[in-house]
């Protein structure tokens, strides 16, 4: 089978950023295992990616149901390409040194955990039971990575310098979350998502309490990068998609 | 994942027992007690449960590499899931295994030296490269299968951390083992080329899998002791032939032809008498010069290199943490 084409709904689009954000995500964060930092991060962070990647696939099993067209969650994942990914940029940045996959899930988890809490009450109720169940898995992603973000901020010279130039480089990347466009806003008015401005008090309050406690400096307001909810990626996500998608494209139509 | 029995000394100056302590303790290994970490032990026995557990531990976590190796590449979400939890599960059994090493006197930053430093062996197998997706499936089906005939033994072992850390890593060797049988079945239900890279698998497979048991009897050195001392209970031939035994009808089941042309089913014993084992292979592999033990150590030794900030860091938090709620307690008096 070749690549797909999706008919996307507001609806759809919305369903499919989330799922794609949880699985780019979830990719990113396996390919620490075996080379972290230490055998307790090998797990810590698998087991992260294993939930994130357990999101994923209730999200495109859900998009299935909705675009009605007998397609699978694997469909989603592996015949489409990078221009058809709706995720957040900041979810594909190739994995960096531990201090920047340590601020990544920090940020991450610091919008996602109140997200999908709000979430819970979406009016739709596929999403909302899975909301419910992401909400528990993300308040302990963000207790993991805050607790570390604390430690590298606190730590050595050198632990300090490299968190503080994740910060910087990831911090643009932030802006997205808030971004609303004519389908989300379709879908806040739906009371299907939430209303991202509603979750910035409790994004901020979490970031600047751990920064604080790592002693690290707020980042400047910054020029937002922007682009992947419609399409439009970095560099790294083709060469993602390339690796991830290899053997569904090699030998199309066969089952594994 | 996976111990081996290899053939190698035990370094140590050699300690004379005390004979009144040793009858002592053989007895109570005869009586089917369990040892604890604060009984008397022969330092032989110590020894060798050292150098045993670590070998297994260092294993499961040289083990996560030929696997992670397809990680990214998963042919399915499904499958990608599957291989993530069962990496993890090896890690997890790295971490309780020094934990149950370390019940004996040895840290386990001492042991990852060891093995960093290429003192510690870990199973030859994983020194073996991943090819294709259908190695994902041998070393499920095969190596994960051949584990659980060394392990399952092991769970009886007369040393009580070590036995029950082995309790539950059976349960979760025998699930790796179904989901590596369900991805050569996936394999050998598709398509004429999917086949074929599950047969192709399964010729580069065989022979290391066989390999895992160690040493033939009659070469091994520690299996006598170790069978006194209960901490091995069936010898490596006895448990190659059980595997052999249990592997056949699966590769049969699977269409699959077994890479040896001496195989054949011995009507009087019931047993699959299998050809002669490559054994300069094996040494070969043990001894540094299979395909992968540069890379795989290099993998491993980088990991710990680049993550030495990051526990440097950790250390420095803690201890200025101490420091200021130590202040702070001070002030407060």
């Amino acid at each position: 089978m070749t690549t797909i084409r999706v008919e996307e709904t507001p609806h759809l689009t919305a369903i499919l950023r989330l799922a794609d954000t949880a699985l780019v995500l979830s990719h990113r964060l396996s390919e620490w295992c075996g080379h972290a930092p230490m055998l307790e991060e090998d797990l810590a962070l698998a087991n992260i990616a294993l939930d994130l990647l357990g999101q994923a696939r209730l999200l495109y099993q859900h998009a299935a149901e909705l675009e009605g067209k007998g397609r699978t969650e694997d469909d989603y994942a592996y015949l489409r390409d990078a221009p058809q990914f709706r995720n957040y940029l900041i979810a594909e940045l190739p994995r960096g040194d531990f201090a920047f996959t340590i601020v990544r899930q920090t940020l991450f988890s610091a919008y996602f955990h109140p997200f999908w809490r709000r979430a819970a009450n979406s009016t739709d109720r596929t999403l909302a039971a899975v909301a419910a169940k992401a909400e528990k898995e993300l308040a302990y992603h963000l207790r993991h990575a805050g607790a570390w973000l604390v430690r590298l901020g606190d730590g050595t010279e050198e632990s300090h310098r490299r968190t503080r130039e994740a910060l910087d480089a990831l911090w643009p990347y932030t802006g997205e979350f808030f971004e609303v466009d004519a389908v989300s806003r379709a879908m806040i008015e739906a009371g299907v998502l939430p209303d991202p401005e509603a979750l910035r008090p409790n994004f901020e309050e979490t970031v600047d309490r751990l920064l604080r406690e790592a002693g690290l400096p707020r980042p400047p307001a910054v020029w937002m990068q922007s682009g992947g909810l419609r399409g439009v990626h970095t560099e790294h996500l083709g060469h993602m998609l390339a690796v991830m998608q290899h053997l569904q494209r090699a030998y199309p139509g066969a089952r594994w | 994942m996976y111990t081996q029995a290899l053939n190698e000394r035990i370094d140590g100056p050699r300690v004379v027992e005390d004979p009144e302590k040793l009858a002592a303790f053989q007895a109570r290994i005869d009586a089917e007690e369990k040892i604890e970490p604060n009984d008397w032990m022969p330092e032989a026995y110590r020894r060798t449960l050292v150098r045993q557990i670590s070998q297994h531990a260092h294993s499961e976590v040289v083990g996560m590499l030929p696997e992670g190796n397809w990680l990214t590449r998963a042919p399915t979400l499904k499958r990608k899931a599957a291989l993530l939890a069962k990496i993890q599960d090896e890690g997890g059994h790295g971490l309780y295994l020094y934990a149950a090493a370390e019940t004996l006197g040895v840290s386990r930053e001492e042991l990852y030296e060891q093995l960093l430093s290429g003192k510690a062996k870990y199973s030859s197998i994983f020194n073996y490269p991943t090819l294709t997706w259908a190695d994902i499936g041998c070393i499920g089906w095969l190596v994960d299968g051949a584990a659980i005939m060394n392990q399952i033994p092991l769970c009886r072992t007369s040393y009580g951390p070590y036995a029950r850390a082995m309790i539950r890593i059976c349960k979760e060797e025998s699930f790796h083992q179904r989901q590596g049988y369900e991805i050569m079945l996936a394999l050998c239900r598709g398509t004429p080329e999917q086949k074929a890279m599950a047969q192709d698998a399964l010729n580069r497979w065989w022979w290391p899998a066989l390999m895992m048991f160690g040493p033939p009897d009659s070469e091994s050195v520690h299996t006598e002791q170790s069978m006194r001392w209960k901490i091995k209970r069936f010898t490596n031939d006895e448990l190659r032939q059980k595997f052999v035994d249990a592997t056949v009808p699966q590769a049969h089941y699977l269409g699959l032809t077994i890479p040896d042309p001496e195989l054949r089913y011995d009507e009087a014993t019931g047993h699959w008498r299998y050809g002669p084992i490559d054994w300069d292979e094996f040494k070969r592999v043990i001894a540094g010069f299979g395909p992968c033990n540069r890379e795989r150590l290099a993998a491993r030794r980088k990991a710990h290199e680049e993550g030495r900030w990051v526990r440097e860091a950790a250390i420095a938090h803690a201890e200025k943490r101490r420091m200021r709620e130590r202040a702070q307690r001070l002030a407060a008096e």
